[in-house]
This record gives structure tokens, sequence and C-alpha cells, in this order.
């Protein structure tokens, strides 16, 4: 099952690499990485996406805990939760696909943020699922390059990750 | 106003620091000079950055203190790394100070240089790189603080040279606490579930008490002891828990596991409640397929990791907590307790023991003439030194035969690599308990094998005066190794002999200054076991030939339950 973790980290030298090592010297998986720094210049807020069964997940989370920069986590997927991520594509729009990549893109309400007479670049934000959905209706279009930024998120309502 | 060098070793000593290893090198020079330049903090100089690592390693189990190692950057810093994983394995709780370049030539594959930071950061608790000398204190009190509290286990400190540059002072104060905030380990159990846990314990017809290294380390050896004899339960120790328990006591059922004895692993295996206490279900404990794994007991884990807790054995009552606070409160509360144990079932689960023990697994079969077995000696060396020794060990049968023959009473009596089972941690682990008690017996039981990964301190060992007693089981072969290929690989002794050249250890022994007797006979074995512990004021190294085709057992059969074993050559369960 595909598990979002969200960590509050120490923004100390060295940090972010005690929790990725965690994850190849255990033999876990990363899917998505994110991290940047938070209000708090002394944290990063950082956003892992896994697969495991429960007991995988519940050894990953004990495991990140006792690494001494993790200030505090939570794993976003025990609860209702806003996920997000950022994509931009750059597609071959050439011709009759110039409409085409439009309309898709539009459905999917992505916006086209830069333009060449071959080619549009086309920024789009949602779940990583329904990034993998747009991707997946661009599929008879030529995909130059994707790059995505990785999931981020918080839960829904009054719950608060922070110190 | 002190420079970096001097505020360190100052820091040290204000955390009550009396004692370090290490080996000096252009990294360290200005922190050696602060060394130089007082009388409080006292520096052992090793023969390879690896035995200083295992010194205060074994300098901390036997003591509960932290041992502290300084070594020079680069080739000294990875010279380290096995003795730190083997601390890391053992929750062994250590302060490793490394030099480095200096800061303006990090990155730059400076000579000398190595990120120790990256590579020690899967086999240590915490590192810090010193970025600035006024951290310095701080740095020092956060790291103690980190390898002493919660499941202890080893710092790294990486100093850049200039960082301890003499020519720059500043002010010094040492903080009295260490302020973490993203740090905070357990300080208690959860009362309700420690009391289910009781209740649970106190209903069981087949109960048996598992602890493990946690308890040695925890000093919770005799809350444990006094809930055990309160109950009337079975106890057995894991390798690294031995001492946990007194071993003379006839509740104690021996160690359990790999080469546990038949009635620990047959009582484990039958058992309807097992009281897992600083235990880890160690693949070593659980022989590897843990579907197998005691099928009829609920599982009571007691541990102050809770990344430890359902790994690889589901605990049905998880306690998550130091081994003190629990026990305490688990013995206040069966105390407390209503609920009348079942004497009845206890008294046949006894007998059903008693039986299991009948079969006297660890019994000794004399060879012929005056061949020596290799558990007669462990067997003389507990009657000469009255079952009162620090007994370290190195990795191999002789450390099963110390194991299962000298009947450890006390806690940190017994030190030996359980976790990463490093050979020539034997040697210098002694050298760290000596100077920790220079008037106690301390004997490392050693193979020759491993000593020879350490021999280099035989002249610490000198330089030092130190009256260790190497006990040297020579079966002339790596006979751990050999045992499973024989076991396992029909006979075929790839690489594991070496009989034709093998060191004169006596020889050896007097070349480094120290006294050395080799023992050929049983005849004359006690005998001259008696006369090398009675050499006070001198290391000797006792070279015994015993009998090479010897095989440690019981033994675990692979990929089985626990209570498959073999039980010799030609018998098994
Ligand atoms: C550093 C290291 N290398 C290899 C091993 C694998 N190993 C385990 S026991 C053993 C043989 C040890 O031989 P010796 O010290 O003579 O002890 P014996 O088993 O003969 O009593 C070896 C090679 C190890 N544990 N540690
Ligand atoms: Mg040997």
């Amino acid at each position: 099952m595909r598990r979002i973790v969200s960590i509050l980290l120490e923004n100390q030298p060295g940090a972010l690499s005690r929790v990725v090592g965690l994850f190849s010297q255990r033999n876990y998986n990363i899917n998505s990485l994110t991290v940047a720094p938070t209000d708090d210049p002394t944290l990063s807020r950082l956003t892992i996406t896994t697969i495991g069964d429960d007991r995988k997940i519940e050894q990953i989370i004990k495991h990140l805990n006792k690494i001494v920069d993790v200030a505090k986590l939570v794993d976003l997927t025990e609860g209702s939760h806003i996920e997000r991520e950022l994509l931009l594509i750059k597609v071959k729009a050439t011709g009759a696909q110039r409409a085409e990549v439009k309309r898709v893109a539009d459905i999917f309400r992505g916006d086209v943020v830069d333009v060449t007479p071959t080619m549009y670049t086309i920024q789009l934000t949602g779940t990583s699922e329904k990034l993998d959905g747009f991707i997946q209706a661009l599929d008879g279009t030529t995909i130059l390059e994707v790059a995505r930024s990785g999931a981020s998120g918080v839960a829904r309502g009054e719950k608060i990750l922070s110190l | 106003m002190l420079s970096g060098g001097d505020m360190l070793i100052r820091a040290l000593h204000d955390e009550g620091v009396d004692l370090i290893f290490g080996y000096p090198g252009g990294a360290v020079l200005h922190i050696y000079d602060a060394i130089f330049n007082q009388d409080k903090v006292d520096h052992v100089l090793v023969r390879h950055e690896q035995a200083a690592t295992h010194a205060a390693d074994g300098y901390a189990r036997a003591t509960g203190r932290p041992g502290v190692v300084l070594v020079t950057s680069g080739p000294g810093a990875t010279n380290a790394i096995t003795g730190i994983a083997t601390a890391y394995m053992d929750s062994i709780p250590m302060v490793v100070i490394s030099g480095q370049v200096t800061r303006d030539s990090i990155g730059l594959d400076a000579f000398q240089e190595t990120d120790m930071i990256g590579v020690s950061r899967p086999v240590v608790k915490h590192s810090f790189m010193v970025q600035k000398a006024e951290d310095i204190p701080m740095v020092v009190k956060q790291a103690f603080h980190i390898a002493t509290s919660g499941r202890p286990g080893p710092v790294v400190i990486d100093i850049p040279k200039d960082v301890t540059d003499p020519g720059e002072t500043f002010p010094y104060e040492y903080p009295e606490t260490a302020k973490i905030r993203s740090y905070s380990p357990p300080t208690k159990g959860h009362s309700g579930q420690i009391k289910k846990a009781v209740e649970i314990l106190m209903n069981a017809k087949k109960p048996i008490i598992y602890s493990g290294g946690g308890v040695v380390m925890g000093d919770g050896a005799e809350l444990l002891t006094r809930l055990a004899q309160k109950l009337g339960y079975p106890v057995t120790n894991t390798l690294m828990g031995l001492g946990a328990y007194p071993a003379t006591d006839k509740q104690f059922v021996g160690m359990l596991g790999m080469h546990g004895t038949y009635e620990a692993n047959m009582s484990m295996n039958d058992a309807d409640v097992i009281l897992a206490i600083g235990a880890r279900f160690d693949d070593r404990v659980t022989n590897s397929d843990v579907s197998k794994f005691c099928p009829d007991a609920t599982i009571l884990h007691v541990d102050i990791d809770p990344a430890a807790i359902s790994k690889t054995v589901t605990a049905h009552v998880p306690i998550v907590g130091p081994v003190v606070p629990v026990l305490e409160e688990m013995l206040e509360q069966v105390n407390a307790s209503k609920v009348q144990i079942d004497e009845e079932a206890l008294a046949a689960w006894w007998k059903k023991i008693d039986h299991w023990r009948e079969r006297d697994s660890l019994a000794v079969t004399p060879a012929e003439g005056e061949v020596i077995k290799p558990q007669q000696v462990i067997q003389a060396l507990y009657k000469v030194t009255n079952g009162d020794a620090y007994i370290t060990s190195d990795v191999g049968q002789h450390q099963m035969f110390a194991a299962q023959y000298y009947h450890f009473d006390k806690p940190r009596r017994w030190i030996n690599s359980g976790g990463l089972g490093t050979m020539g941690f034997g040697l210098p682990a002694a050298v760290g308990v000596q100077l920790a008690f220079p008037d106690a017996i301390v004997a490392c039981v050693t193979g020759e094998g491993s000593i020879q990964m350490n021999i280099q301190e035989l002249a610490t060992c000198n330089q030092c005066a130190l009256p260790i007693k190497i006990v040297n089981l020579n079966n002339e072969a790596l006979g751990m190794v050999k045992q499973w290929q024989d076991m396992q690989y029909g006979g075929r002794h790839s690489h594991s002999t070496y009989a034709d050249s093998l060191p004169d250890f006596v020889a050896l022994a007097e070349s480094y200054g120290h006294v050395g007797i080799r023992i050929e006979k049983l005849s004359e074995l006690e005998e001259k076991m008696k006369e090398a512990f009675a050499i006070k004021d001198k290391l000797v190294f006792i070279d015994v030939c015993v009998d090479p085709n010897e095989h440690v057992y019981p033994m675990a059969i692979k990929g089985g339950a626990m209570s498959e074993m073999f039980l010799s050559k030609t018998e098994r369960t």
C-alpha cells in the first residue's frame, strides 16, 4: 500500500542523508521525496511516499523516529489528507496535435506555461494519481521531458504537524 | 579562554571521563598536545584504531560508563569503523572523536580526508561535525547524552583540525544539560500495558522469562532476578544477556538459541507465555524461520527501542521503556496482584523442564588419553577463577564454549561481540576491562584465529602493565567455520585450516615481554592454569592445544523450530 509520510527534520548538515540512508540500509522503498525549509528556518519539511504492508510501514516509522534529527513525523495516509504534486511536462505540439494537447491540458486544468512553434510546456498540480492520469492521457503524443516534484501533503482539518 | 583542543579535553573531564583510548595522527595533533598539557584525562595508546574502539567498548560493557575513543582522520577513522559497528550492534555507549582535515580543505580530497560522518552513518546512533570551536562544549554534552540514554550506542564527533587550533581561544563553559528538542527517549513503560502483561504472566501455565543484553546494559539484573524469583518461573538468557540472572541458580535453564541448552530451547518452544525483556528476537535465537517460533506462546515484550518490538516476532503485549522502571512497576503489580499463580501447573511445568535437563546437553565426553577438549579448558578456567572473573571473548567455537561452560552469576562479567560477531574483539576489550578494574581477574578466551586479528595489542598490555590472562583454545583452525563445513559442506575445509603456519604463541608472548605457557596434556591442564593465574602482575598467554575435531553442541537445525537441534555429531531431536 502507498503511504505518505511527512517529517519535520532538524535543518542540520547531514540530516537528509540519515533519512535517505535509512531507506537504502533497511531495504525500504522511496517512491518520491520532497524537502524544503518551513516557516521556521531551523526545520525542514520532508515528504516521502513509500510502499509497503502495515508491518513494513510500522518499522519505517519507528526507525525514522529513532533518527535524532527527526523532530516529528506523521503518516498522512492514516487519516484524510490533502496531497499535491507539481508536474512540468514538455510535449511535442505540431499540426493537429497542437489543439489536441491543449484540449487534454484543459480537461486536467493544466496551464501551458511556455510555448515554442513545436512544443508546449504544461504545468499541472494535483494528486500524484491525477498527474499519472494526465501523462497517460497524453499517450498519443510525444512526451519530451517530465519533471515531477514528488508529493507533498498536509492532514485535513485541524490536525497540525508542528513542534 | 581555551583553545578548541583544550576545550575538548576539558569538556571530557567535565563529563566525568578520566580515560580515553586512542592513536595520534596529523588531524588530531592539536588535541594530543592538549592531552599532554593536563593530567585529568588519561590516554591509553593502542596499536591499532580498531583496538581503541574495542577497548573503549570493553570498558563500557564492564563499567556501564561510556567508552571514549580518539583517532585521526582518514585511515585512523576508517580503522575505527569495525569497532563502532560492533558497539552499535550491541547497543554500547561510546563516543568516538575523529580528527578531520581543516574546514577549508573538506571536499577537496585533501591528504587523509575521509567523509567520516558518511562512512560511519549506518553504524552510529548519531554523529556531529563540529563547525566551530565555540560549539565544542555543547556538542560533547549532546554526544554523551545521546550515547548513554535510551537505547545506548556509539556517537561520532568529527572535528576539523583548525577547530582545535591552539592559537585561537574562546570562553569556555560546560553546559548543564543537553538540549535536543528532537530527541526524547522513553523514561518509563505504559502502566496499562504493564498491567496487562502482569495479568497474563501470572495466569501462565508454562511461562518462561527470556532476557537479553538490554537487562545487562540497563542495569536491570537485580530487579529481573527478584521478579523471576518472586514468580518462581524459569529464566533463559541470550548470549548478550548472560549474567543478568545468576547462572548457578536452579531457575536458570541456560542460554537459548543457536547453541543454547536443550532445556532452554525446549522450554521456549513449549511455553505458553514468554516474557522477553531487553532482548530482540535475533535470528540466532529464533532460528530464522519465525513462523515456527514458539507456536503456543503469548509474547510480552519489554524493550527501550520501539523498533525492536514486533520487528521479527510479533509481540502480543508490547511495552516500550527502560528495564528498571518497567521491572519495578511489574514487581509492584505482581506483589499487589490478586491473581494466584497456578502452583500445580507450574510444578508440572518444572517437572517437564527437569526432564529436559536430564538430557544434560552440555555433558562433556572426555577424549582419549591426554587430548584436551575445549570445554574442559573453560571448566578449568571457571574453577581456577572461582567463577568470578571478567571474561572477554572473541568469536568462534571458543566463544560459545565460554558462554556455555563459564557460569556467569553477575552482569557485566561476560564481554563479547554478540551482534556483529567481531573476531579480534577479545584482547582489546580485555584491555579496557582491566584498565577499569585493575585488581580484577580478567581473562580473554580466544582462538588462534581471532587472537591474530588484534595480536599487536600485546604491546599495549606491556606498556600499561596489564595482567590479563589470555586463554587461547588452539584448535589450529577457524573452528567454527570448519564446523559448518563439516555439517553443511561435506567436510570440505575450504580455507579454514593453517596448522603449518601458526606462530609459536609462547615465544610471541615472550617477545612482547609477557609470560607464555603452553598446555598440551589433560593431566596438566588444571595445574598449569592455576600456575598461570597465580601470576598476578604479568600478562600470561596460555596456549592450550585442544581437540581440533570438536563441535559446539547443541546446535539449532537451520530453518527449524526452537525444538530442533543437533545434540551431538550423531544425535538430533
Ligand atoms: C572479522 C571476522 N572475520 C570473519 C569472521 C567469520 N568467522 C566466525 S568464527 C571464525 C573462526 C574463528 O576462529 P578461531 O578464532 O580460531 O576460533 P575457533 O572457532 O577455532 O574457536 C570465523 C572466520 C568473523 N566472525 N569475524
Ligand atoms: Mg581456532
